[in-house]
């Protein structure tokens, strides 16, 4: 459904001053799954969402949205594709609807009054269809815009950020919205900084920043966030006992780093001594062990800081 | 071509700048101040020959003479004579108008960021331009032929003679009117949209690109300085000029006016 190979964009200011936003990303997001792309500012997401909905050509690399290869057939993912732009850019002066009818018949959706109505209806803003979009709040701007990016019933959706610059409410709106339309059986592609929004509204999460360093289930990101790890400092490795280890029941995952073993595990209090008798038995040198212990942003600003998050650690 | 396309943004458009009251104020008052001046002008400057009892050839500059047909008295030669200087005035219409539109329309894209989502639905670029450029220009050439059309109406009743009305609505002023006027229209909508590309305020977008008038004063100046006389050769090299110009704005416009142009280096 969407998927990139390589995709990259090195924006040039000037000669020999470049500036990589997006780097090698490569990507596969089945249709139906809504992907939460997680990164800091400047972490290239509107870029990326750019490359993806044909609006600026990647500098190297490929893509594919719904089938359609970006850079080859922008005009049909175009036709293909909802976007929710990072700023709503409405039009001011002129009226929800008349908003909406521009977007309708610049798509050619069939009955397009019919299919802006209802659209007004499901966010709630037909009682105010009337109105200049200029003097609507910043959460129904924002829906007003979601609801433009949908008129044209596209099977892939992006949104760039839809409920920074919120409030709490209006954001418990827009997130339960968004939820909906996953429901649907819609492609969302999601672009946020914010953790908990992710969490909840995606199939899987993609951590992202200039490179894609992290993707996974929410699920398993937070074990890997929550989850405990401790560290065994031994003299020397042998690579034999990280399967050993695995063996254990309520281990998690083993990892080797230079003379270190990283085990993941629920329960260090009661595994630890298991695993200690285990490598002593097996003719370990152990020098001493500790816990490695992360916040749910620790993790999210350590991964951030590239692969080798742990490596730096110990 | 996607026509649909093209329609809906020009609708876009005049929803948007009829509600712009800076808009529409140059679009009514200059048009009728360019229509009213030169009326006044002609019925007093009748009256006063009138008074005087004709005016000789010998009063006209004598470059002029050859604009003239040999059936006018000197009076009339007269009138045609600064008649024409407002011929020039006119002109700017379809150079104001499109500029003001444009810029405001330009840059408050610009600024409301609502060009993005534009540009993610099917229109082409092209197809976007044209809708904008005729949004910017129809009424500016439609509401300069009203003018004009008005200004002709309006000659008899104020008993300007027969030969002069043959003069204005003669071929010197309908090149002007109908060809030239478009013509430059095109030009400076395609100007406007260059100059809005780098700045990000309308009023300073509108004043670099009325410059554009810089050639027709030229042409005004020249005239009053009896340097040239405005006649049909003339306008027909302007109308030529124009369409190199043109041919040139239009280029520029297309070339600044793509996606990846708009979001990523439009300041
Ligand atoms: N047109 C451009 N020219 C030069 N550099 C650009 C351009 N657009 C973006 N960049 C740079 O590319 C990088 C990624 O920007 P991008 O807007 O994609 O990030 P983002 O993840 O969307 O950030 P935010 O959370 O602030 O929206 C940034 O360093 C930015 O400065
Ligand atoms: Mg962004």
């Amino acid at each position: 459904m969407i998927e990139a190979k390589a995709l990259t964009k090195i924006f040039e200011i000037k000669k020999g001053d470049d500036i990589p936003a997006v780097v090698d990303l490569n990507l596969s997001i089945a249709q139906g799954e809504v992907f939460g792309f997680l990164g800091p500012n400047g972490a290239g997401k509107t870029t990326t969402v750019r490359m993806l909905t044909s609006l600026i050509g990647p500098t190297s690399g490929q893509a594919w949205v719904n089938g359609f290869e970006v850079g080859k057939e922008d005009q049909e993912i175009r036709r293909n594709v909802g976007v929710l732009t990072e700023h709503p850019g409405l039009y001011e002066r002129l009226s929800a609807f008349k908003n909406l009818m521009i977007y309708a018949n610049l798509h050619d959706v069939e009955s397009a009054e019919k299919q802006v109505e209802k659209y007004l209806h499901m966010l709630g803003l037909w009682s105010r269809r009337d109105d200049p979009a200029g003097s609507f709040s910043k959460g129904m701007r924002q829906k007003l815009a979601i609801a433009r990016a949908l008129l044209h019933e596209p099977q892939a959706l992006f949104l760039d950020e839809p409920t920074s610059g919120l409030d709490p409410e209006a954001a418990r709106l827009v997130r339960s919205f968004i939820e909906e339309l996953g429901d649907q059986g819609r492609t969302i592609f999601l672009c946020t900084h914010n953790l908990n929004e992710a969490d909840r509204l995606c199939n899987r999460i993609g951590i992202f920043k200039s490179r894609l360093i992290a993707v996974d289930t929410p699920a398993n990101l937070r074990q890997e966030i929550y989850g405990r790890k401790v560290v065994f400092h031994l003299r020397a490795l042998d690579p034999a006992w990280k399967k050993l280890i695995g063996t254990i029941e309520g281990v998690r995952d083993v990892q080797l780093v230079d003379q270190k073993i990283v085990v993941g595990m629920e329960d260090p209090e009661g595994l630890n001594p298991k695993i200690i008798r285990l490598l002593v038995e097996n003719g370990a040198d152990l020098l001493f062990v500790g816990e490695l212990r992360h916040s749910l942003e620790d993790i999210y600003l350590q991964t951030l800081e590239e692969e080798g998050v742990i490596k730096d650690e110990l | 071509m996607n026509f649909k396309s093209i329609r809906t943004i020009i609708d876009k458009e005049w929803a948007e700048v009829f509600k712009n009251r800076m808009v529409l104020f140059t679009m009514i008052f200059m048009p009728l101040i360019f229509t009213v001046l030169p009326l006044v002008m002609l019925y007093f400057t009748g009256q006063e020959m009138g008074d005087m009892g004709g005016v000789g050839t010998a009063d006209v500059p004598a470059e002029f003479l050859s604009a003239c047909s040999s059936d006018m008295t000197g009076a009339e030669c007269m009138q045609v004579y600064l008649v024409n200087q407002f011929l020039l005035l006119f002109m700017m219409v379809p150079v104001i108008i499109p500029v003001t539109i444009a810029a405001y329309s330009i840059v408050g894209e610009k600024t409301t960021h609502s060009l993005e989502p534009l540009l993610a639905t099917p229109i082409s670029t092209f197809e976007l331009l044209v809708g904008k450029s005729l949004a910017a220009s129809l009424p500016a050439i439609i509401v300069g032929w009203i003018s004009f059309g008005l200004f002709v109406a309006a000659l008899p009743l104020l008993g300007v003679t027969k030969s002069v009305i043959n003069y204005i609505a003669g071929p010197t002023w309908l090149l002007a009117i109908i060809i030239a006027g478009p013509l430059m229209a095109i030009a400076s909508v395609n100007l406007t949209i260059f100059v809005s590309s780098r700045v990000n305020d309308p009023r300073t977008a509108e004043q670099i690109s009325t410059l554009f008038l810089l050639p027709i004063l030229g042409l005004l100046f020249a005239q009053l300085a009896g340097v040239i006389v405005i006649n049909v050769m003339v306008m027909l090299s302007f109308i030529g000029g124009m369409i190199l110009v043109d041919i040139g704005m239009v280029y520029l416009g297309t070339s600044i006016f793509q996606r990846e142009n708009i979001l990523t280096r439009w300041k």
